[in-house]
């Protein structure tokens, strides 16, 4: 058998074993969820070319293996949903991934890891660059948690890959699914985004958790709610500070567990209302405000370096 | 002459000042003494029901206000005086208090050490993976529904004065509550946040997750964290 014969035997073994079978080392997944990974690569395979959104359910949280992987899986989620403690190194503010990524990164329209680890390596227009899911990751580290990126071999990069290629296990590669990242597609304000009016609606739905002054709640010096801006939230490099961005997971997800509740101007007005406050600096900060915008937020969606309500944005970051 | 006209001018300003005085500074509120004997107009003593240490009463699912946010405390007797929080007996008793007498009992068990005996549970802890724990810290969010913890902070210690602690609380108490949030007894939540979750949670996951905080102990450091 030549070389090249084994490979595409070896591809085809492999691709038929994760539709039939559980990799080596994993013990609890169920029939049913057996049966709807496969079922899934069998719909992947007929619609491909179409532009039907896919449809993927993620395993539940019971079935993350035992075992050396599961131990890794484990330790994956638990600093997804504990960041701070658990990737302490590499945290400047008091943040979880779980804060933006709800039900430890499971729940659609909020950037579920499922939706992501496939859409990977990506050309990413941030950075001019094809980015690995590691280097995306590092990218939430550096301006998200408002910290510094682990190295893409750092037990910390590796067990967060884990647990996203575990969730997105059985889920194919290269296809954007339904309720991968935020519902953005088609979402736009009846009207341009108003300050005022998202104060109020801020005040209305918002200041209960988040506090009045937006910096959230905590207990014990942790944060049970997060804040949304000021030196222990994300900076001004985040995909969060966009407006675009805000906006859906706001209108997706927020009153907590009231997702859909609030009208698209009112999500869009509060997502205004809450990037037009000061945040840290962009780690990308060239020394000059304009060139910056220029350079790295040229885009409606960045209020950083434009005047809102009387307010210069990044022209006084918060720092810790 | 002098003399007495200072005299006579001393005296006329101490009436007056005594007469300027808020009633309530006067005749000031004694919270202690409602709450062993009531308040003579028709509210009972809170000790009967909420114990004389405000650790509330296990069996009787009567819950512990020692200790608990003054904010909260008096929102809850406001709302039973006004009816968007229902209970015969709060009801009864929260009307035939003054607005001041709800406002010093509420400032008076805020203050209230929590009791140390609620440092050791009644009721064992259920498993880390039990429908009570994964609810209270993982939610079910195919329903909609978050952790309860996400709001009621780790363990349920509570969060300020809008969402009160869970952490030891009779579990009868919490099945009351979640059940009075499903069937609109109580609407005094802000947001709805209640009354909406409660339609999402199964007999099995109230009894459940009512459970997991009934068994969680509390710290006896004087106050909510």
């Amino acid at each position: 058998m030549k070389p090249t014969m084994g490979w595409v035997g070896a591809i085809a073994m492999a691709a038929l074993s994760a539709c039939t079978q559980q990799p080596t080392g994993t013990t609890t997944a169920s029939p049913s969820a057996a049966a709807t990974v496969a079922t899934m690569h069998a719909s992947a395979a007929s619609k491909s070319i179409t532009s039907a959104p896919e449809e993927f359910t993620p395993p539940a949280e019971a079935q993350i293996p035992t075992g050396p992987l599961g131990d890794i899986i484990r330790q994956g989620r638990d600093i997804f949903t504990d960041t701070p403690v658990h990737a302490k190194a590499y945290v400047g503010n008091g943040l979880n991934c779980s804060n933006c990524h709800l039900d430890a990164g499971r729940l659609a329209n909020s950037a579920p890891l499922w939706g992501a680890y496939g859409m990977y390596p990506q050309y990413r227009k941030k950075t001019g660059q094809v980015n690995t899911f590691g280097e995306r990751l590092q990218g939430c580290f550096r301006f998200s948690m408002n910290g510094k990126a682990p190295t893409l071999d750092s037990a910390e990069m590796v067990a967060l890959e884990t647990y996203a290629w575990w969730m997105a296990r059985g889920a194919p590669v290269g296809v954007k699914l339904k309720g991968a990242g935020y519902p953005k597609q088609d979402f736009k304000p009846p009207q341009p985004a108003d300050f005022v009016r998202g104060e109020k609606v801020y005040a209305a739905n918002c200041a209960l958790c988040h506090g009045d002054d937006g910096q959230g709640q905590q207990i014990a010096g942790r944060n049970v709610f997060p804040p949304l801006w000021g030196p222990q939230s994300f900076n001004w490099g985040a995909g969060m500070h966009q407006l675009d961005n805000a906006a859906a997971f706001i209108k997706a997800n927020m009153p907590l567990s009231r997702g859909g509740t609030l009208s698209d101007q009112d999500a869009w007005d509060v997502a205004m209302f809450m990037d037009a406050h000061e945040r840290p600096q962009d780690p990308r900060y060239t020394g000059d405000l304009g060139q910056t915008r220029a350079k790295y937020h040229d885009t409606p969606d960045s209020l950083y370096g434009t005047e809102v309500n009387g307010h210069l944005l990044g022209a006084a970051p918060t720092s810790q | 002459m002098h003399r007495f006209d200072s005299r006579r001018r001393w005296f006329g300003m101490g009436i007056a000042l005594v007469a300027t005085l808020p009633l309530g500074a006067v005749h000031a509120v004694d919270a202690a003494a409602i709450t062993t004997q009531g308040n003579g107009k028709g509210a009972a003593p809170c000790v009967a029901c909420h114990g004389v240490d405000g650790g509330g009463q296990v069996a009787a699912g009567n819950p512990r206000l020692a200790g608990l946010d003054a904010a909260y405390l008096q929102k809850q007797l406001d709302d039973f005086a006004s009816g968007t929080r229902a209970s015969p007996v709060m009801q009864a008793t929260a009307t035939a208090l003054g607005a001041d007498e709800r406002t010093a009992l509420a400032a008076y068990y805020g203050k209230l050490p929590i009791p140390p005996a609620l440092a050791k549970p009644a009721t064992p802890m259920p498993a880390a993976d039990s429908v009570g724990a994964m609810l209270a810290t993982r939610g079910h969010w195919d329903n909609n529904v978050p952790a309860c913890v996400q709001c009621h902070g780790p363990a349920g210690v509570g969060v300020g004065a809008h969402f009160p602690p869970l952490a030891g609380q009779p579990a009868a108490y919490i099945v009351m509550q979640l059940k009075a949030w499903q069937l609109g007894a109580r609407h005094n939540d802000p947001l709805q946040l209640m009354q909406h979750l409660s339609h999402a949670l199964s007999e099995r996951d109230i009894r459940a997750v009512a459970d997991w905080f009934a068994a969680q102990p509390l710290i006896a450091n004087g106050a909510t964290p």
